[in-house]
């Protein structure tokens, strides 16, 4: 890509990071942002360098995922790292934060370094790994967060498990502040949530199934708000799915605490009833909730409350999913479908496409404190060509993850990427732009 | 002569703590010090100041070089000693302090020194003992010998460093302060003396408000020992390297393990104590343990000498007194 460049004309630029969003062209030059403006390449079409007609396309930083699941290392059979980039590629995704709970756990020095070389052989699209929080996830003994922080982990959780020992959590969050590393928190409690495969209420008692309270994701989430007090940690809950989190949450905001929160886009769409007749790929952890609660998460994002809508990719096979609905593993694949589950905000009219945007892009990035998420000159050129009204129906088996555990198989949306570049290099297109 | 006819150092009849300790106290322990280093080393280092009296060294905790310094500075002064072996004593037979207390009482020691587990327990026993208590280290309270043998040290220093006293002088303690009695007792007298102390380890490490102390802490070991003059590095137990409080001794070392780089941000000069036993590649690097031009914890074990034998005879000189009123008559 040496020298080269590529000229998008007649897009609808919007860079939520400086609040941007207006007509204009955009140069790419040697993989990064040359030029931005209303009025670039506006007139004639510039012979010299690769023009990209946008037709009035919407041209915004590339997608950052906070919470991507592969299967590399050891589960490579769901998701390699290659195949989860081919689906973030076609999800408009040119950053995937991908998650420890790997076999072996990302916990080591080394094993960083392992994500990030086999990325870079890999994978199309910018993969930065997070770290455990504690050795092996067992919420024990603190990983070594210095070190891990150096080999280029960019935050430290343990994904899907929340930390149950208040006095492991308390040091390791102390330990954390120490570096000024960010923890993203997973709210369960362990106990409570038990063999629970559903959110407790008259649709799991009708189902039969085992069922937990909502509330054991708030109970954790006030535990580690008031920690977060204590030690002084930047603290991430990974995803909410309830409004008495967020509640909890804005409140610590507003006191001061340096505390975000995630969603994830299927609890932006859908609730308990949708698990209808035990449909297995919607069994996702936090569990799909109430009605009132999914409303108070697209709240939650169109007032800002909430900071960031993550895919939660999670892969599973045939073998994990297709089970009775209390024995099926949780998780659904989610790269593909983020952009168009989150544009629904958009077409809903609870928020801007800018704020959508944002969500996906510059409050990532900010975060976790990646140079990405953002059309700025000199930025790399990470960039998505978004359709925004383009309407089309979920198909499992044209997804390009390996896994096909959508939870939206079948679903109408209106919106999706048309075109994904990482560093100037177009990684993904669909049809001709 | 005998100690009871000089001048009396100390007002207490314990010394339990730096605590409760006055800058003319401590300036008075240390000038007294500074005679019993040049009795060790002279060829003859024994006197009989202590002639007749019983010090009992009681150690709940294992220890080497504090039970062998407080021996070693008794018979240089004299008196007899006995170390009791708390393992195979009564105490390991379920024997409670206070019970232990009463026996030792009746022996009629005339100095206990006492090292205990547990924050308070000298304290405890001189209240319940006629004899002179020396606090040799109680939890994570204090460790006063310690601290006042590490003054002793620097001082001897001072004109070099500084040119001065304590005062204008930056001491940097780093490592595992919320476990360490020395760190308390140091920053107590270092405060106490003028000096400015900072505080430097990862969060884990560090007590609840220890800015109260009047001290400045920092969690980035190069910002803490920028231009320090003297860096004083903590033990760092192993039983809390194995992920409770730091994830592993390799990462302990990578950012508070003190190497040539970060000596490097201390003031050019700046001179390095341990109180010992170390823990090389851990909290120190073994070529800076073993510079004679920076180490000062060689010293520091001769110092301890020296100020354990001046502060048994400061305690000697109230002694004398004491036996009169409370046993003389019994």
């Amino acid at each position: 890509m040496n020298g080269r460049r590529i000229a998008f004309r007649d897009a609808r630029l919007i860079d939520p990071a400086s609040g941007l969003d207006v007509k204009g062209g955009l140069l790419v030059e040697n993989g990064r942002i040359a030029d931005i403006g209303p009025r670039l390449f506006n007139d004639a079409e510039p012979t010299d360098p690769e023009v990209i007609n946008c037709h009035g396309l919407v041209l915004a930083p590339g997608l950052i995922d906070c919470r991507v699941f592969t299967g590399e290392p050891g589960s490579e059979h769901r998701e390699t790292l290659e195949s989860a980039s081919q689906a973030a590629a076609a999800g408009g995704v040119t950053t995937m934060i991908v998650m420890p709970n790997t076999d072996p756990v990302i916990d080591e020095p080394s094993l960083v370094d392992f994500i990030l070389r086999r990325a870079a052989a890999t994978a199309k699209v910018r993969v930065a790994p997070m770290a455990a929080l504690t050795k092996g996830l067992a919420g024990e003994v603190m990983t070594e967060i210095g070190l891990l922080k150096e080999a280029g982990a960019v935050a430290f959780t343990d994904g899907d498990r929340a930390v149950a020992n208040a006095r492991v959590m308390r040091r390791a969050l102390s330990y954390a502040a120490t570096f000024d590393a960010l923890v993203v928190g997973h709210a369960e409690d362990p106990e409570l949530t038990q063999g629970a495969a559903v959110t407790e209420g008259e649709f799991a008692t009708r189902l039969g199934l085992p069922a937990a309270p909502a509330l054991a994701e708030t109970m954790m989430v006030e535990r580690d708000l008031r920690l977060v007090e204590l030690t002084g940690v930047r603290y991430h809950f990974g995803q909410i799915s309830c409004a008495a989190s967020l509640e909890a949450i804005a409140a610590a905001r507003a006191r001061g605490l340096p505390v975000t929160c995630g969603v994830a886009a299927h609890h932006l769409v859908l609730n308990e009833l949708d698990v209808g007749a035990y449909y297995t790929f919607r069994k996702v952890r936090p569990p799909l909730r109430s009605e009132a609660d999914r409303s108070a998460m697209v709240e939650g994002v169109a007032s800002g409350a909430i900071d960031v809508i993550v895919s939660s990719h999670e892969p599973q096979g045939a073998d994990t999913k297709r089970q009775p609905f209390a024995s099926a593993a949780f998780g659904a694949v989610g790269l593909e479908t983020l952009l168009p589950a989150a544009l629904q905000l958009h077409h809903e009219g609870r928020a801007s496409l800018s704020h959508v945007l944002r969500a996906l892009t510059a409050a990532p990035a900010r975060l976790l404190g990646l140079n990405a998420g953002t059309l700025a000159k000199g930025a790399a050129a990470d960039l998505v060509l978004i359709d925004p009204d383009e309407p089309f129906a979920v198909d499992a088996e044209a997804l390009h993850s390996r896994a096909r555990n959508t939870a939206f198989d079948g679903r109408k949306f209106q919106g999706r990427a048309r075109a994904t570049y990482v560093g100037g290099e177009c990684v993904f297109e669909r049809g001709r732009v | 002569m005998t100690s009871a006819h000089a001048t009396p150092i100390l007002k207490s009849g314990h010394l339990l703590g730096i605590e409760g300790l006055s800058p003319f106290e401590v300036t008075a322990l240390l000038d007294l010090a500074e005679t019993y280093v040049v009795q060790g080393r002279a060829a003859d280092k024994k006197t009989a100041l202590l002639k007749g009296r019983t010090l009992i060294n009681l150690f709940f905790e294992a220890s080497t070089r504090t039970q062998s310094s407080f021996e070693l500075a008794a018979k240089r002064l004299g008196a007899d000693t006995l170390n009791m072996a708390v393992k195979n004593s009564s105490v390991a037979k379920g024997e409670t302090l206070i019970d232990t207390a009463s026996t030792l009482n009746a022996m009629r020691p005339d100095i206990l020194v006492v090292r205990h587990q547990d924050a308070g327990a000298a304290e405890l026993l001189s209240r319940k003992l006629d004899c002179s208590v020396i606090n040799a280290g109680d939890g994570a309270h204090e460790h006063p010998t310690q601290a006042l043998l590490d003054a002793l040290t620097i001082r001897r220093h001072l004109p070099k460093l500084n040119g001065g006293g304590f005062e204008n002088l930056t001491v940097a303690i780093c490592g595992d302060i919320l476990h360490s009695r020395v760190a308390r007792s140091n920053l107590r007298l270092l405060s106490m003396m003028g000096a400015r102390v900072r505080l430097v380890a990862p969060r884990t490490l560090l007590p609840a408000d220890a800015e109260r102390f009047g001290v400045e802490i920092f969690t980035d070991m190069k910002a803490g020992l920028a231009g320090a003059d003297i860096v004083m590095m903590l033990r760092l137990q192993l039983e809390r390297m194995g992920g409770a409080f730091v994830p592993s001794a390799r990462e302990y070392f990578r950012f508070y393990g003190l190497d040539r780089a970060k000596l490097a941000f201390a003031k050019p000069g700046a001179l390095v104590m341990h109180p010992g036993p170390m823990n090389r590649g851990v909290e120190i690097a073994s070529d800076i343990a073993d510079d004679v031009e920076v180490s000062l914890i060689s010293e520091q074990v001769e110092m301890g000498v020296a100020i354990r034998m001046a502060v048994l005879d400061a305690l000697a000189r109230g002694l004398a007194r004491n036996q009169t009123e409370s046993r003389g008559l019994s």
